[in-house]
């Protein structure tokens, strides 16, 4: 698409010296929807995000909207709202700090006042950003990214520290941008923060994709599963054929389809595998989200 | 155009805290303290010799050294160190308070952005020039003239030294802008401000003035190439050679030097990197 307004990340790769971040790195997110960016904490979510807004430099591959580099488009506030860690100087107003920033763009200053109400920090507007608490200032941040009326918006990680009266409004604040045709990312290092909000989810796990698509297929991976895991997992998957039983490898195990544990602890006795875990999977997205991502076993 | 985008964002970045105006109101204080202070000290010690030699100082100023421009000088020769902190402040802060990533999305081709902070702390540097030697002229002339002294401000020599103090003032907020794009580290770069301008160079100077050899090139020291530009010192009357210092225009083009060759390696190195 010509009008920017589809993030196309194609083979991105980013090290750090020694340390590979994001490794081959496919996915597209498409407008109308909002798109869930899924992780734990270190996955390379926000090092993918940086590179797409060329703050880092990829080390191959590419991060573009609909093909144009973040530093070739011509407003850039105009087309994308980016939203990364919530950081002002703090001896600045909330209503400078949107001044400045509007200046830098070309944006004209009656949009700050616009995106203050927006947000609802009219009443905060010349108040020291200093004295702000996290919940705030993820509500500057995201007033600093409609200050261009953008059509994509990428949050990283907006529901941090927000309280629950602050979740339940940017949920429906997101849904409301994507109705209006608006792509939106937004990452998170919990399914459950958005599930309730997004439409479709790209899921990485240490720098590699795990999955994207509808929410509603990660819905059907959630019906009553086993998650098993060996040592020796090529024995373990030979068991798991010799027994007939359907699975699928996660980072965290198998992932079988048989809801009774002890049908998949049969089927490894019989194979003569040592198992270093066995449990059923609780039918719930966040779940099989952990399942998908390696850290099921941690949290279960 | 972007550069004037990023120039209007950059003066609002500096106005819309309260660093600007708490160091002009430092300015304004030692500048005062200094020139009215020892304006006043020696115009009772011209009156008064014989009490100024029995008070235990030589007091007596070389032959042919005018009081006035020593006087309005203190603005530059001890106030240069003002612009140059916040210049450097221009760009570490936005290290410090992790703001670069707002500001390069805003403005994502870097060298724009600082080019902004070059031109806007140009300005502003000139503005605490005017501030500095509106200080300095006030408070000199008056303890001059509290001692019958000629204040010379019916001199056009004196306006074109504030002049050109005025414009050493803007190219030391330049040279402050390099710093900070040399140096990121905010706690690093203002020591790197304080021990250069207030302990090294003046150590520097004295030292250096010594010995032919060692001044010729101690003047090209940024403090002495500064005085140079201005015209007139402190430490030109306290250096204990008698080495002539650069012309003025060739103390401009050192200060302008070094605020380009540091801002220009800083620009394509630590300016460059990831922001992460």
């Amino acid at each position: 698409m010509g009008d920017g307004t589809t993030i196309e990340i194609t083979g991105l790769t980013k090290r750090f010296g020694a340390v590979t971040a994001v490794e081959d790195l496919t996915f597209t997110v498409e407008p109308g929807r909002v798109t869930g960016f899924l992780g734990p904490n270190g996955a390379g979510k926000t090092t993918t995000l940086r590179t797409l807004l060329g703050l880092e430099r990829p080390t191959a591959g590419t991060a573009t909207f609909g093909g144009t580099v973040y530093r070739d488009l011509k407003r850039p506030l105009e087309t994308v709202g980016a939203a990364l860690d919530a950081a002002f100087h703090p001896g600045r107003t909330a209503r400078n700090h949107l001044r400045v920033t509007a200046t830098a763009a070309g944006i004209r200053s009656s949009r700050v006042g616009e995106v203050l109400e927006q947000v609802g920090m009219s009443e905060f507007a010349n108040r020291r950003v200093g004295g702000f608490s996290l919940g705030m200032r993820q509500r500057l941040a995201l007033a600093t990214t409609l200050l261009g009326d953008p059509r994509v918006l990428v949050l990283d990680e907006p529901i941090n520290g927000l309280d629950p009266e602050g979740i339940r409004w940017i949920r429906g604040f997101l849904q409301s941008l994507a109705r209006d045709g608006r792509t939106v990312l937004v990452s998170s290092h919990l399914l459950s923060e958005v599930q309730q909000s997004v439409d479709e989810v790209v899921i990485i796990s240490r720098g590699r994709l795990v999955r994207s698509g509808p929410l509603s297929s990660l819905e059907l991976d959630s019906s009553p599963r086993t998650v098993v895991d060996s040592p020796d997992r090529a024995r373990l998957a030979a068991a798991l054929d010799q027994a007939g039983l359907e699975y699928t490898e996660g980072r965290g195990g198998f992932i079988v389809a048989e809801p009774d544990p002890g049908m998949v602890g049969h089927a490894a006795f019989v194979g003569g595998v040592e198992l270093s875990s066995l449990h059923r999977l609780k039918s719930g997205l966040e779940d099989s989200f952990l399942a998908l991502v390696g850290e099921g076993e941690g949290a279960a | 155009m972007s550069i004037v985008r990023s120039l209007g964002s950059e003066f609002q970045k500096v106005l819309t805290t309260r660093m600007w105006w708490l160091l002009a109101l430092v300015l304004v204080g030692y500048v005062a303290m200094m020139s009215g202070g020892f304006g006043a000290f020696l115009g009772w010690a011209t009156q008064n010799p014989d009490a100024a030699a029995s008070a235990g100082g030589d007091t007596a100023l070389p032959p042919g050294v005018e009081l006035a421009p020593l006087l309005y000088s203190f603005a530059s020769s001890i106030g240069y160190v003002f612009p140059v902190l916040l210049g450097a402040l221009a760009v570490t802060t936005e290290f410090r308070h992790r703001t670069l990533t707002t500001t390069f999305l805003a403005e994502p081709h870097r060298t724009t952005v600082l080019s902004g902070k070059f031109v806007s702390q140009l300005v502003v540097g000139a503005v605490f020039g005017v501030i500095g030697f509106a200080t300095s002229v006030a408070a000199g002339a008056a303890a001059l003239a509290a001692f019958d002294l000629d204040t010379g401000l019916d001199s056009s020599d004196t306006w074109a030294l504030v002049g050109r103090g005025i414009l050493a003032m803007a190219l030391w907020g330049a040279i402050g802008v390099g710093l900070g794009a040399l140096v990121p580290n905010q706690v690093a770069a203002i020591v790197i401000v304080i021990a250069f301008t207030q302990f090294f160079e003046p150590v520097l100077r004295l030292v250096s003035s010594l010995n032919d050899v060692t001044a010729s090139v101690g003047r090209f020291l940024p403090g002495a190439a500064s005085d140079a530009l201005v015209g007139a010192s402190f430490y030109s009357v306290a250096s204990l050679g008698s080495t002539d210092s650069l012309e003025w225009w060739q103390g401009g083009l050192v200060l302008l030097g070094i605020a380009v060759v540091t801002t220009v390696i800083g620009g394509a190195t630590t300016w460059r990197r990831d922001v992460s």
